[in-house]
């Protein structure tokens, strides 16, 4: 930001630059888009500018490629684990804040420890837990190990702390219990942090790629990350007409997501995580 | 707290304690012991999720990280830290990490540098800025898989965009992604792009709440734009540019999507970076002890940069 006021020179200079950079940025997603709809013959000809646009790649992605089925499994595990997440740890982070309990401060350390160790280093023995405890392959070895967040714990209670101390004191008087001051007064009071939450659950389940890669194997259950792997490493390799239409009935909806919900997940991000 | 109630002080007149102070003594007592259980309803779910999955599997690759292993993953011979040794002492795992570091630094400064670029230009007042800025953090909803589809595209050899770019331009069409320098490159610009949305909003939201005064008091003592930059708005977002930096960084150390759907590790190594090989080691080769070596490795890279993490999250909860 710079406070000068700008010449009209000086103006088509920046507006010379922003249509420059967003050229660049988007490229991959117009070179993708444009692809999409040509006949994968032109492509692999080189036949880049080819005029037999249709939506003929689109309609093979949907009928003979099981994208709707990976794009469903991929909702109904990102849904599931962001409505998890968004409970257990609310209810952890309000017991951090509002109870007192013997070794609290030192439970706290341990989850803050939690958030050091990346679940990529983890995955040998989590593989052997999920094995012997029956899960490989299906819906639950996806939602299971992330139905809570130490990282989300740790930003609601930063959130929690927040809270006016009137607010408990009213309560108190009031004679709500834990229960109730959680439900009727904590949550809809957080709503901004709890939405960030959300957000923040929901991609991260949606981008997992590794775990579900691991303990994954059909079909039915495969997310649409490995999905898309999937495709890719199948016969239809070379088929890139295709390839990218899938990518396009992928990125598409996020995208639509991402521009509507984004002044919510802005101000949410400034709020509880980065502050 | 209770001996005190019933033992009374040696000395004091007052041999038997007072019933109101006593009562109200057990009361307090009464009430944390319920928080007690409370805490155990509404900490429970969370501690057990965490213990099961986070601490007892980091003890166990720990514990495996020292022994050898038979190719089931049973623990056969204690071996002290001579997984460690074998792994800090072999040319290949060194690569591993030489690659997984200019990988990162490659990524991280080039993610912070594009990204303070775009939200510096679309921090101007301009008419339409609103559309840039949403166009700018497009990024943010694609995925790896996708990402990998559209780079791939664009790396491809026969069909791709830059070799049909480099045909027409009459320059020699390199072959990214199996020369080991390129396919670096072409990994690092995939995972910058993918970067760059998420930091760009970040940062934009830091440099708008810079107080308008300064930049005013600036102009009317005269500082160009430039110097503005450099002087105001630089130092005044340095907290967020290290909270990014640092969350970018760790995110590439733990890289693994792009690498799998991109490169495969290859070629000849090139890309065969800490997670990726961790990966290979334990479900390639099935050499879970020194897998479990590299997790542990790992997990102190990143433990020592999420540290760094929360310093500056302290500082600035502080601010």
């Amino acid at each position: 930001m710079t406070f000068t006021k700008q010449s009209p020179w000086q103006k088509t200079l920046s507006y010379a630059a922003l249509i420059i950079l967003t050229i660049v940025v988007l490229g991959p997603f117009l070179i993708g888009l444009w692809t999409s709809f040509l006949p994968t013959m032109d492509i692999a000809k080189g036949n880049f500018f080819s005029t037999a646009l249709s939506f003929n790649n689109y309609i093979s992605a949907f009928t003979k490629t099981p994208i709707l089925r990976y794009l469903g499994n991929s909702l109904l595990i990102s849904t599931v684990t962001m409505f998890a997440q968004l409970f257990f740890c609310s209810m952890a982070a309000y017991a951090f804040v509002f109870l007192k309990f013997k070794f609290r401060n030192l439970l706290f350390g341990l989850f803050l420890v939690t958030m050091m160790l990346p679940f990529e280093a983890e995955i040998i023995p989590n593989f052997q837990t999920v094995k012997s405890l029956g899960l490989l392959n299906g819906y639950g070895v996806m939602i299971i190990p992330f139905l809570t967040s130490a990282f989300g714990v740790f930003m609601l209670r930063q959130s929690f702390k927040q809270m006016p101390a009137e607010l408990k004191e009213a309560a108190d008087i009031e004679g709500l219990n834990h229960f109730q001051f959680y439900g009727k007064i904590v949550l809809p009071y957080n709503r901004i942090s709890l939405l960030t939450l959300a957000a923040y659950s929901f991609l991260g389940s949606w981008n997992e790629y590794l775990w579900p890669m691991l303990t994954t194997f059909s079909n039915n259950f495969r997310p649409i990350q490995n999905g898309l792997r999937q495709l890719q490493s199948e016969e239809t390799f070379n088929d890139w007409g295709m390839i990218q239409a899938s990518a396009a009935i992928v990125v598409i909806p996020t995208l639509i997501v991402l521009f509507v919900g984004q002044h919510y997940f802005k101000s949410g991000m400034n709020e509880g995580a980065v502050k | 707290m209770l001996k005190n109630v019933v033992e009374p002080e040696p000395g004091s007149l007052d041999v038997t304690p007072t019933t109101p102070k006593a009562k109200s003594r057990t009361k307090v007592f009464a009430l944390n012991a319920k928080d007690k259980y409370y805490a155990l309803l509404f900490l429970g779910p969370s501690v057990l999720l965490l213990a099961l999955f986070v601490f007892y599997p980091m003890i166990k690759t720990l514990y495996i990280s020292l022994f050898l292993t038979s190719g089931l993953g049973k623990t056969t011979v204690f071996t002290g830290l001579g997984n460690y040794v074998r792994l800090l002492t072999s040319a290949d795992y060194l690569n591993s990490l030489g690659v997984t570091l200019i990988y990162v630094f490659a990524v991280t400064i080039l993610t912070i540098a594009l990204g303070l670029l775009l939200a510096h230009l679309a921090s101007e007042t301009l008419p339409g800025i609103g559309i840039f800025r949403t166009l700018f953090s497009a990024t943010m909803g694609v995925s790896v898989s996708v990402a990998a589809i559209f780079w791939l595209f664009i790396f491809n050899p026969s069909t791709g965009f830059l070799s049909l770019l480099s045909n027409w331009l009459h320059l020699p069409v390199i072959n990214w992604l199996t020369q080991p320098n390129t396919a670096m490159v072409a990994v690092v610009i995939t995972t910058v792009w993918m970067n760059l949305g998420f930091t760009f909003l970040i940062l934009l939201g830091a440099i708008q709440s810079v107080p308008t005064s300064l930049y005013e008091a600036a102009s009317v003592a005269g500082a160009k734009p430039g110097y503005q930059f450099f002087h105001i708005t630089i130092p005044m977002i340095s907290p967020t540019l290290f909270f990014v930096s640092i969350i970018t960084l760790i995110g590439s150390f733990k890289s693994f999507g792009l690498i799998d759907l991109i490169t495969k590790g290859g070629p000849t190594n090139a890309t065969n970076m800490l997670v990726y090989r961790i990966y290979k080691d334990a479900f390639y080769s099935g050499n879970f002890a020194q897998a479990s070596a590299e997790s542990i490795i790992l997990t102190v890279i990143i433990a020592l940069f999420t540290l760094l993490q929360f310093k500056i999250l302290e500082r600035r909860v502080n601010y």
